[in-house]
């Protein structure tokens, strides 16, 4: 058996102790625990995977994909990383893998092709201005608003929806999302401020098309 | 430091990070506090941050869970199998192994023997109830007549299969059409020079028995 290395001085690491030994425990041969191991982040490896590939169906494919090669080199995890991290780059590492390999058809947002969406425009000017006030995250309850947001995120071109869902959504830092998407560090922080200013700028505009009419705002101030 | 609205956009997601330093940070702080659109601009942008960053926005489809979990089970499933059935075909093949090589030690110590010369050439064809004759001083064995028997006098018969068990050779020059000798062969080549010298060749790498 490969020898293990945890390192135990990882308090941030989700499930602390608890994660710990179940890491042991499937490095020691337990391999029915590795479920119990992954399943706080299934819902990140295939949103991960959606991000990148934009198939529900090969999304799935590829999340299971690199969980099963997750469980087959989970004796080579060391844990000076995350293990969520080393998870979420697996999947991100697999699904780049399954669309270089042109198994999906990546359907680009609208964004793709309008002028202006170089790295080097870094200055996107905001187009909205109104008063806000903070959407209450009870918004998210609905499955509408839920949707909304997911749309208005799809619409954006890949380099910044893929830089956005590592950063914000999979919570990677900035470090690791350039490196699981093989790009430098300052091209990840100039793609995540133009992603933060579009999606700003287009959840105002559905605030305007009342995609969260139904929530408890006051009357008169948007949520921006 | 004063600031125009221009860079303060361009920093926003930076300070929102806490990736800039502390006199940029004062200065954003004190443009915020005076701009009405560079506040709403922040606002909003942490508005997008907090709401994509909650968990709730990570779904999956109907069923994903159990079928991940499925699909692991299975791989552990066929691990185990191909574990189970590796060791499975181990046994009997490995048994399989030691009965044929045993069988084929057996056999081949049983109708042959420990052959008297290292230099005797493969005589597996040779019929083994065919009349041979062995003599005296000799580890050949021949087909009866043969112009190289030494010992004339002290000749026994008894069936090749029997010579080979007493570890007798065959005789390459009689016995030639049984015998695997290539044309280049060590005992063929002895046999066209001098049929004499081949049988002396035979005893001289004799081995004994």
């Amino acid at each position: 058996m490969a020898e293990t290395n945890i390192v135990l001085n990882n308090p941030e690491q989700a499930g602390g102790t608890r994660e710990q030994e179940l890491i042991l425990s499937v490095q020691r041969g337990q391999s029915e625990l590795f479920y119990e191991l992954v399943r706080p982040y299934e819902k990140r490896v295939y949103a991960a995977a959606l991000a990148i590939l934009r198939n529900e169906q090969d999304a799935e494919d590829v999340a299971q994909e690199a969980t099963l090669k997750a469980f087959a080199n989970i004796r080579q995890f060391r844990a000076e990383a995350r293990f969520s991290t080393w998870l979420i780059q697996i999947t991100v590492n697999e699904a780049l893998m399954r669309r270089r390999r042109g198994r999906t058809v990546i359907m680009e947002g609208i964004d793709d092709h309008r002028p202006g969406q170089g790295d080097s425009d870094s200055n996107y000017t905001p187009r909205d201005f109104a008063d806000w006030r903070e959407i209450p995250s009870e918004a998210l309850e609905r499955k509408e608003v839920r949707q909304r947001l997911a749309q208005a995120l799809a619409t954006l071109d890949r380099k910044y929806r893929e830089v956005f869902m590592l950063r914000d959504m999979e919570h990677l830092n900035i470090q690791e999302t350039a490196e699981a998407l093989g790009i430098s560090v300052a091209s990840v922080k100039t793609r995540l401020l133009r992603a933060r200013l579009m999606l700003r700028d287009l959840l105002a505009a559905g605030w305007e098309q009342g995609w969260f009419s139904r929530l408890p705002f006051e009357k008169g101030n948007k949520p921006w | 430091m004063v600031m125009n609205c221009e860079q303060i956009w361009r920093e926003i997601s930076n300070y929102i990070e806490g990736d800039v330093d502390a006199a940029l940070r004062v200065a954003m702080d004190e443009h915020f506090h005076g701009c009405k659109k560079c506040a709403s601009v922040l606002a909003g942008t942490q508005n997008v941050v907090k709401l994509y960053g909650d968990e709730r926005m990570l779904e999956v489809p109907a069923g994903f869970s159990r079928r991940l979990e499925k699909r692991l089970a299975q791989n552990a499933t066929k691990k185990a199998s191909r574990w189970s059935s590796w060791e499975a075909w181990l046994v009997p093949v490995a048994a399989m192994a030691l009965l044929v090589g045993g069988l084929k030690i057996t056999n081949r110590y049983a109708f042959h023997g420990p052959p008297k010369s290292i230099l005797a050439p493969p005589a597996n064809d040779i019929p083994p109830e065919l009349q041979v004759v062995v003599s005296n001083g000799s580890k050949v064995f021949h087909v009866p007549g043969c112009a190289f028997i030494h010992d004339k006098n002290s000749e026994r018969t008894m069936t090749a299969k029997e010579a080979m068990q007493d570890g007798y050779v065959p005789c390459p020059r009689c016995l030639r059409q049984y015998l695997k000798i290539s044309l280049n062969g060590h005992a063929g080549e002895m046999v066209a020079d001098d049929d004499e010298e081949k049988e002396e060749g035979l005893e001289l790498g004799s081995v004994t028995p």
